[in-house]
């Protein structure tokens, strides 16, 4: 991925600007959000996927992203870990910064970007090991060494992640022999062990049924207590059950950011109204 | 009524097709099965366990399965780090530019380029220029160009078969790509990384133009001591026993016996790589990405 | 933590694969370079034209002769044989197991062509001395069963399960969709066959032709053994030829380091090298246009 610097130095956070005239964009200045999003545009080879976004995503809280398939949300959320780098042909110009850090400085690795926010896919994907191994690999890679420490981390996120009491007793079993909304809760286990400060869900029940999905809502809802959550869905529903915040995102553009109370009981936008009562998408 | 020609026309077609590809299989059957039965008569314990005797006339083949026995370890040792290293920065590295292309255009005409011109090069380089003359080490690295294509080709095709997903759930854990390459995509694919050379070991075994000036001999009275050897192999020595033997009717035979141990060799080879590879696949459908 | 060494690390690995991986490319550009120089000498003193429009192969005649004209005909006449058998065995064992086989004996006919097109040339090329050549020489009644004939039809046997696998490739990758259209507008399965499966695998099949012609080009043992080895131009299959590659073969044991004779055979192999480089060209062009028109049903 290719970076278009429009600002070489490290962006002054405090002087942008928004132009919202209509206040769509309901940005809350009195709280410090963990990840700031100012003119993000995105181009996958030489069409433009995301035009000028600007938003906050705030600490502890859960922000939905909706909008119909192809409105650029699973592209969005791709970039605030940088797993878009892996796109061929793409660029970016604007700014992204994880609590004041440019995440596009060179210092900044990705990797290291990639500890501190992760990722939950659409499609449960455990690597083809054991259980236990699935969440010690992510342990061992990121330094962590005394076998007793990754086994302590493992037993907590696997709790955390609400899945210890139904595999404890097969943890050497491999991870496919879980059912997929296992699975899944697996790759949440996976994913908190190694502490991150952000989760992004990339639609995470899109391949589950609804039994397996209301689980994952409700340890959502729990996991915010320690980390800050993104979620794609593409299920309206499930935005207004599980966020605090809902971004509404149409061919490329964010329509509407506000409170989910707001946007679902109130939306300023009359796409945003279309949209969520079910005239197209 | 043009309903029933149709059906007809369709099914004399369908039949020929079927008779032309009965036959087909029947022919190569033929062949393997007319070996096999003249061969099965020569093949005995000592016939493999001994040395040849009275100047090829009687006695085993003993040192001929020996010397491509080496030529194939030496060669899968010299092909396959490169190979493997190369199908992972194809497929795991290589930006999409000119130089990657290039490596992959290089490798599909490699794998065109006919045997005899390989033994040609080996010629040239190996034998000659670097000094090793005909030797085990010249075959070996020569026969190593030769399956170095195969290696590559078969290695590429089984880390594409790995869903991008596991690539994504890696790196998205703060995983480099060496990292996920060496803990989560190799891991994976070693069944068939290991099909792949099983491959390349079953095309060494069975080459015979590559190694005509490079290493092999029709007849030696030690078995080879070092790299630096000349040696007996198993398709020279079929060759040699039917083109330059001095007495057909003692030399035939022990020529059915040689094909027939050959043929066997590739056989088994080959089948173990299918082998791997299918109980690979089956175990793979269950992941199901 | 994740840090300056990691970085190091993950950079030496990458230049080490990459290094690894221009192996192709050095051996590739090591066979061209040495051709050329290996036979640079010959080309000097007879002219490349010359060469491959003379028609007189007596390289241990005093002075000798180096024509390549008859060793190519040789070759040509060997390779028109061996398509005109692999070409229809090979197509046809394709859409048998593609089309017509059932799903169980598709399972078991795969591996079983593989498995065919494994076996070594040598044991192809002695099954032809001790079988074919001796029937062949008492069907016609010939003074020898060596000759273009015989050295054809193996090499045809021997190349059906390399362009059987091949166009059996291509007919798979044929996505359903498109045979389920015809289906739907009443077509039986031969129709859809001719109209639908083969035309849209066309350029594939083309391909497994093209990669089966360079491989029986290329193929030395079998014509070693049975081409007769006469360096005549002649129309006739039942006359022996020297196909190139058997000619390397056979006399570069003889052939002295560094005299005319070694230098024309590396000549030899340079027109092979050339020929089976624009056949492997011609083959990726169509297979990347294939790709193309199938998109990634794959």
């Amino acid at each position: 991925m290719l970076r278009l610097d429009t600002n070489k130095n490290k962006p002054d956070f405090s002087s942008t600007e928004i132009r919202d005239p209509l206040n769509r964009v309901h940005i809350d200045v009195s709280q410090q959000p963990k990840i700031r999003v100012r003119n993000l545009d995105f181009y996958y080879d030489e069409n433009q996927t995301l035009k000028k976004i600007n938003m906050d995503i705030y600490e502890k809280k859960v922000t939905a992203i909706i909008g119909p398939s192809g409105c650029g949300k699973s592209t969005f959320i791709r970039i605030l870990n940088r797993m878009s780098d892996f796109a061929a042909s793409s660029k970016v110009r604007g700014e992204i910064s994880l609590e004041r850090r440019d995440i596009f400085d060179p210092e900044f690795s990705p990797v290291e970007l990639r500890k501190r926010v992760g990722m939950v896919f659409q499609k449960p994907n455990p690597f083809p090991k054991s259980i236990f191994e699935n969440i010690a690999y992510g342990l061992r890679i990121n330094g962590v060494k005394n076998s007793h420490e990754i086994e302590q981390r493992a037993v907590k996120s696997l709790k955390r992640a609400a899945l210890y009491e139904e595999v404890k007793d097969r943890l050497k079993e491999s991870a496919l022999s879980l059912s997929g909304g296992q699975q899944q809760r697996l790759c949440i286990a996976r994913c908190i062990a190694i502490e991150p400060e952000v989760i992004l869900f990339d639609e995470p029940c899109a391949s589950l049924d609804p039994i397996s999905t209301a689980k994952i809502e409700e340890l959502i809802l729990e996991l915010k207590k320690y980390y800050t959550i993104v979620i794609v869905t593409h299920n309206m529903q499930q935005a207004l059950r599980v966020s605090d915040y809902t971004a509404f995102f149409l061919m490329g553009e964010l329509i509407e950011f506000n409170e989910t109370k707001k946007v679902f009981e109130n939306p300023s936008d009359k796409r945003t109204e279309d949209y969520i009562t079910g005239r197209f998408g | 009524m043009k309903m029933q020609a149709k059906s007809l026309r369709q099914y004399a077609a369908f039949l020929m097709v079927r008779a032309v590809f009965l036959f087909t299989s029947f022919i190569l059957l033929l062949i393997t099965g007319f070996l096999l039965l003249k061969g099965a008569k020569v093949l005995s314990f000592d016939f493999i366990f001994k040395m040849p005797e009275n100047s090829m006339t009687a006695g085993g083949i003993f040192p001929a399965i020996l010397g491509t026995f080496y030529l194939v370890v030496m060669s899968i040792i010299f092909s396959a780090i490169p190979g493997i290293a190369c199908a992972i920065y194809l497929n795991e590295y290589g930006p999409k530019g000119w130089i990657s292309t290039m490596i992959r255009t290089s490798i599909n005409n490699l794998s065109g380029v006919p045997s005899i011109v390989f033994g040609l090069f080996g010629l040239a380089v190996f034998v000659k220029k670097l000094g090793f003359g005909v030797s085990i080490l010249s075959g070996s690295l020569t026969l190593s160009i030769v399956i170095l294509p195969v290696i590559i080709s078969s290695t590429r095709e089984a880390l594409m078969a790995i869903p991008q997903s596991m690539r994504e759930a890696s790196m998205a854990l703060g995983a480099t790509k060496w990292e996920t390459v060496w803990n989560i995509i190799l891991p994976q694919a070693t069944p068939s990384i290991l099909t792949a050379i099983i491959i390349g070991i079953g095309r060494a075994a069975g080459e015979t133009a590559p190694i005509l000036f490079t290493a092999a001999v029709f007849y030696s009275k030690e078995l080879p001591r070092s790299i630096f050897s000349e040696v007996m192999a198993l398709p020279y020595h079929i060759y040699a026993l039917v083109t330059e033997g001095t007495a057909p009717q003692s030399q035939i035979p022990i020529a059915y016996g040689a094909s027939i141990v050959l043929l066997f060799l590739v056989i088994i080879i080959s089948l173990s790589a299918i082998y791997i590879r299918q109980k690979h696949r089956s175990a793979y459908a269950k992941i199901g990405h | 933590m994740k840090g300056k060494g990691e970085k190091f690390r993950e950079k030496l690995i990458e230049y080490i694969l990459f290094a690894l991986s221009l192996s192709a490319i050095i051996f590739l550009a090591g066979i061209v370079l040495t051709l050329l120089k290996e036979a640079a000498p010959a080309f000097r003193d007879t002219g490349f034209l010359n060469m491959i429009v003379s028609k007189d192969w007596y390289p241990t005649y005093e002075p000798p002769d180096f024509g390549m004209l008859p060793l190519i005909a040789g070759s040509f006449m060997v390779t028109a044989i061996a398509l005109m058998v692999s070409v229809p065995l090979g197509l046809c064992s394709a859409v048998y197991i593609s089309e017509l086989a059932g799903k169980k004996e598709k399972i078991l006919l795969k591996p079983f062509i593989e498995l065919l097109s494994s076996i070594p040339s040598v044991v192809y090329g002695f099954w032809g001395i001790v079988f074919l050549a001796p029937a062949i020489q008492r069907h016609f009644d010939l003074s020898s069963g060596y000759c273009a004939l015989t050295a054809g039809i193996v090499l045809g046997i021997m190349s059906s399960p390399i362009i059987a696998s091949l166009s059996e490739d291509a007919l798979n990758c044929v996505p359903r969709s498109f045979k389920e259209a015809s289906f739907a507008m009443g077509a039986d399965r031969l129709e859809t066959l001719i109209n639908v499966t083969i035309p849209a695998a066309a350029s594939g099949i083309i391909t497994s032709i093209i990669l089966g012609t360079g491989r029986i080009i290329g193929e030395t043992m079998v014509v070693l053994m049975l081409s007769g080895g006469a360096a005549i131009i002649t129309l006739s299959p039942m006359e022996p030829v020297r196909p190139m590659t058997s000619a390397i073969a056979a006399e570069m044991g003889e052939a002295a380091f560094q005299t005319p004779h070694y230098h024309s055979l590396f000549a030899i192999a340079i027109i092979l090298f050339i020929i089976t480089f624009i056949l492997n060209m011609a083959a990726e062009k169509l297979a990347g246009k294939y790709r193309l028109k199938l998109g990634s049903h794959r």
